[in-house]
């Protein structure tokens, strides 16, 4: 289909301000009688604070308050038991930054150490240890489970040979088809375990916030991906009603799933409240590691049965997720959705368990579960591949999910997949056939390696609202309350409303950034959802649009509505197109026919925070609302996969990373460097993980040992390919108007696998069965000395 | 953590400024942890004790209405001083342990200089120290009274153009988040001053102190080939 604004490229409302300096993050507010507050962070790794002596702090010059989870409200947001190195006992509010750290250091903190882990495994013997004093070991956080404690039998320890990983009772489990008798038919089995290790977001931006109080409002300053998504629970947060709640959000920098709400914005709220002065918490980049959230480490076992062609019969999949302090997110069952989808294979078992550890919170980061998997598995696919004499393309061609493909335990089917398609293109580009022939040549030290990766993420969601004004001044205002990540699908995604309504760009103007610009209720922008789910909102919006301009021209104009087509800006009759309304006449139109056409009657079924949203444009033009009640059937998948190239220096360790072409399988591409920034962000995310980053801990006495971004290395200009090419499918999704799936994350996973793969492929197949690979792990194992790490080990460096 | 305490109190530093002419330049030839050891040795040296957080900072005297204690010449050290800054002279009260990046964003109103890390690892922090591109958020203030400090703010033109940077940054969807955005600039502005024909690898390693989590490190390469002409 011939679109004028979807697939086609655009300027940005926001980027000028991005290159200027202008743009505003939290710390660049500032606000008359301003002041700074800071943290008192737990020195260990789980305590009980019995008391805290604030005395000599209070009486310092210069400090005006004390926040402590004794608080009204702020407990959640502090706490009286710190269960990791870093958790936020409380914050002081002084004239300056100096000043409230001296009352820091005055303040006598009583604290009992508690027993703590930062090995799942270790909470997980009978009496082993527990993260928590409520002594429930698993669930919580956002895992979706009720907090509970589970102990394995030393039986369930003891069943196991030596380095596979043992399992108990687990907190998720699914299953189809058979699989034994997939395992037992299967021409060659793999039974391995593994370790994906976990690492922080470290998002650009640390989450500080400024917040202050204003006639009963609260006003809050402070980065997050979403806008309106974070609303309600901001508001609880600051402890105020939702129509009270004034929240900043222009800018964002970066969130990788750390910022999808806002996370500690309450305690800046909280403290301002008490104080009555505006409060500047600054976060600092230890801080950040501490609070800034992490991906869930993973200890794995799967076995999989293959069929002498290479199709997959079964696999069987249980996994320990390291929920750190706060219980986690849902990075197994995550996981294991993306070997289902992956691979198709003909049965499959889940067994999965989150278990809390005093280690750093951890949420979602981007891909959770689904990258870590693709960058674990995808070697064993290499290795049946080699066992059975199969290309290492074609037998993941064989098994790639198409548009019959299902997902999870209840094999729910796709809404639509393309995987073998971008195999294809993917091996074309990279021309695997040439290189793949390559593999092994060796060059002075350097040894020669390729690989193939893939991944998933499910992208779908629907619900929410979409809301357009036209003015009389013949302008479309673009209502986005999705938050500004940079991705740039705040605007993206909007286009579709001025595509059906056949709008120019340039009389255009995109709102975002506050709910003081009457934003609808829209999806966090977590999960690469925005395109799929947000473009659906847009689209409903504008039909409820179009619905309205063709009612006002009958109306005006004689006849019934459908007699009345859009074009030009206009609104006019088929018969005659000389007769009609221009835009700007229906809006002033809508604004004296009042009721619906101008948003003074909107409908029933949609937010709370949308109806706010419209009383506040009410009477400006003609208002298109809605809420997204499209049918949506099955699961949404954004796939990736990618073909890389290495060089392993077999002397040093060290690999680089020569080539990469990365391939989106996203549906209709609506923006095409958009989408070009996400593909290329996601591998360097996928450098990151197969090569650099995870998190260090000392298990003696739960310190973290790598807080900065010097020790915990995300890669930088030159861990990366000078230039990386990527392409898409851009084959549409039935399910989207306009076809379009999101992507933001599975390309991290499929460059993260493809690297793995490529390193294992230049040491003989030799397979590390944990990320990330650091040079140590591969000049061990080419001088044949035993791994320094146990098979299972975690938090190691 | 007690280990970020700070204990810097109005102390003198003798020899501090020409220690730190030198190290002004570290940003140029080693913008890695290992220029804020230098930094750090440099103050030790001179007789402070500076925090290894660095994130501590006192006096806010241009943006705290009631801080104690400010206006006192602190150590003999004087505060008020002129700066060079985007071409104008901006007079200044600053903390003799003050910070660059935080006398431009909490003094100057310059908040385009951004702090990522407050430690020289990031570089989202990067102005230009007479051309040279240096991280404020290990420069003392103190030490730049002479020389022509230039940040984000200072690349449009009077009537608004945009530097070619700037604009082919717009061109190419350089930024993704827009954080490190600033810092990539200044980085690239400089570079481009001194070598206006560079190759797409001298690019990359100009910018290699400059680290993007959001990882648009090719699309900055793009706009940065497309300002020098080379696209």
């Amino acid at each position: 289909m011939a679109y004028q604004l979807i697939g086609k490229n655009f300027t940005p409302p926001d980027i000028r301000a991005k290159v200027t300096g202008r743009a505003k993050y939290a710390e660049d507010v500032r606000a008359e009688g301003m002041v700074f507050a800071r943290l008192l962070t737990s020195p260990i790794p789980h305590g009980r604070v019995n008391n805290i002596d604030v005395s000599d702090a209070l009486a310092t010059e210069g400090v005006i308050g004390i926040l402590t989870a004794d608080d009204e409200g702020a407990d959640g947001l502090l706490t009286n038991e710190p269960k990791y190195v870093g958790d936020l006992i409380l914050a002081v509010a002084a004239v300056d930054e100096t000043t409230a750290q001296d009352a820091i250091d005055k303040i006598v903190l009583d604290i009992e150490p508690l027993d703590f882990i930062v090995d799942p495994l270790d909470s997980l013997y009978p009496g082993g240890p527990n993260a928590w004093a409520d002594g429930n070991n698993v669930g919580g956080g956002r895992t979706g489970l009720e907090a509970r404690r589970i102990k394995w039998t030393a039986q369930d320890f003891a069943a196991v040979e030596e380095d596979q990983l043992p399992f108990g009772e687990s907190a998720w489990e699914w299953s189809f088809g058979d699989i034994e008798a997939g395992l037992t038919d299967a021409s060659f089995v793999i039974d391995e375990s593994f370790v994906s290790q976990g690492n922080s977001h470290h998002s650009m931006e640390p989450r500080t916030t400024m917040a202050y109080w204003e006639n009963g409002k609260c006003v809050v300053h402070s980065g997050c991906q979403s806008l309106t998504a974070t609303l309600p629970s901001l508001a609880r947060q600051c402890g105020v009603e939702l129509e009270n709640l004034v929240y900043i959000n222009e800018y964002c920098g970066g969130g990788f799933g750390s910022k999808g709400t806002v996370t500690h914005g309450g305690i800046a709220a909280r403290l301002s409240r008490k104080i009555n002065r505006p409060v500047m918490l600054r976060i600092s980049r230890h801080e950040e590691f501490y609070i800034g959230s992490a991906r869930g480490t993973l200890q794995g076992r799967v076995r999989m049965g293959f069929r002498a062609d290479g199709r997959i019969t079964a696999i069987d999949f249980q996994v320990i997720q390291d929920g750190g302090a706060n219980g986690g997110f849902q990075d197994s069952g995550d996981a294991a959705a993306a070997l289902s989808i992956i691979y198709q294979p003909l049965s499959m078992r889940y067994r999965g368990i989150p278990v809390r550890t005093n280690t750093t919170p951890r949420g979602p980061q981007r891909g959770p579960g689904q990258n870590q998997i693709a960058a674990a598995v995808e070697p064993f696919i290499d290795q049946a591949a080699r066992e059975l004499g199969l290309d290492r393309f074609q037998i993941r061609i064989i098994n790639a999910p198409n548009n019959d493909g299902t997902v999870g335990g209840n094999q729910v089917p796709v809404t639509s997949a393309y995987m073998p398609e971008a195999l294809e293109r993917g091996a074309e580009l990279f021309d695997w056939e040439t290189k793949s022939q390559q593999s092994g040549t060796r060059k002075g030290s350097k040894v020669y390696g390729v690989g193939i990766g893939q991944a998933y993420h499910d992208v779908g969601r629907k619900g929410y609202d979409g809301l357009v004004v036209l003015t009389p001044d013949g302008k479309l205002h673009l209502h986005s309350g999705v938050g500004n990540l940079g991705t740039y699908s705040y605007a993206g995604t909007t286009r579709a409303a001025a595509e059906l309504l056949k709008f120019g760009w340039e009389n255009c103007i995109v709102h975002q950034g506050t709910n003081l610009q009457f934003l609808p209720n829209a999806s966090s922008q977590t999960g690469s959802n925005t395109c799929w789910t947000m473009v659906r909102t847009n689209v409903v919006a504008a039909w409820d649009a179009i619905a309205k301009l063709k009612e006002i021209a009958a109306m005006d104009l004689g006849g019934a509505p459908e007699d009345y087509d859009i074009g030009g800006e206009r609104v006019y009759a088929k018969s005659n197109p000389e007769q009609g309304l221009t835009y700007a006449e229906a809006a002033q139109r809508a604004i004296d026919l009042g009721g619906k056409f101008s948003g003074e009657n909107p409908p029933e079924d949609i937010h709370q925070i949308t109806k706010l949203a419209v009383e506040g444009i009410a009477g400006t033009g003609l208002v298109g609302v809605a809420k997204d009640n499209l049918p949506m059937e099955g699961d949404v998948p954004a796939l990736a996969c990618g073909f890389a190239s290495v060089e392993v220096d077999v002397e040093t360790g060290e690999v680089e990373l020569l080539d990469y072409v990365g391939i989106a399988d996203c549906g209709t591409v609506i923006h095409p460097q958009g989408l070009s920034q996400q593909m290329k962000g996601a591998t360097v995310w996928g450098i990151g993980m197969a090569m650099f980053e995870r998190q260090i801990y000392d298990p003696q006495n739960g310190l973290p040992g790598n807080m900065g971004f010097e020790q915990c290395k995300p890669p930088t200009y030159l861990d990366v390919p000078s230039t990386m090419s990527w392409d898409a499918v851009d084959l549409p999704d039935p399910q989207n108007p306009v076809g379009t799936r999101g992507i933001g994350e599975p390309p991290m996973g499929a460059a993260a696998a493809a690297i793995v793969c490529a390193i294992s492929d230049a040491l003989d197949g030799h397979v590390f069965k944990r990320t990330p690979i650091v040079p140590d792990m591969i000049v061990n194992h080419i001088a044949g000395r035993e791994p320094s790490n146990g098979v299972l080990q975690i938090h190691t460096a | 953590m007690t280990d970020e305490k700070t204990l810097v109190s109005g102390v003198e530093m003798p020899g501090m400024e020409s220690r730190l002419d030198d190290g002004g330049v570290l940003g140029a030839i080693g913008r890695k942890a290992a220029s804020r050891r230098q930094f750090i040795k440099g103050v030790i040296a001179s007789g402070a004790v500076v925090s290894s957080a660095g994130y501590v900072f006192g006096g806010l005297g241009g943006c705290s209405t009631d801080q104690p204690g400010g206006g006192a010449a602190a150590g003999g050290v004087e505060r008020l001083i002129s700066l060079s800054v985007n071409g104008d002279t901006r007079r200044v009260d600053a903390l003799p342990f003050e910070t660059l990046a935080m006398t431009l964003r909490y003094k100057l109103g310059l908040t385009g200089t951004k702090l990522g890390c407050d430690r020289a690892e990031c570089g989202a922090c990067t102005v230009l120290i007479d051309g040279v591109p240096t991280y404020a958020c290990s420069t003392l203030t103190h030490t730049v009274r002479t020389k022509a400090i230039q940040t984000i703010e200072g690349l449009e033109g009077p009537n608004g153009e945009l530097h070619p940077v700037q604009q082919a940054m717009i061109d190419e969807l350089g930024p993704q988040c827009g954080f490190c955005t600033p810092g990539q600039i200044m980085s690239s502005v400089a570079l481009l001053e001194s070598n206006p024909n560079p190759t797409r690898d001298e690019v990359r390693h100009a910018l290699s102190g400059n680290l993007c989590r959001c990882g648009a490190y090719d699309h900055y390469l793009n706009s940065v080939m497309r300002a020098a002409g080379n696209a």
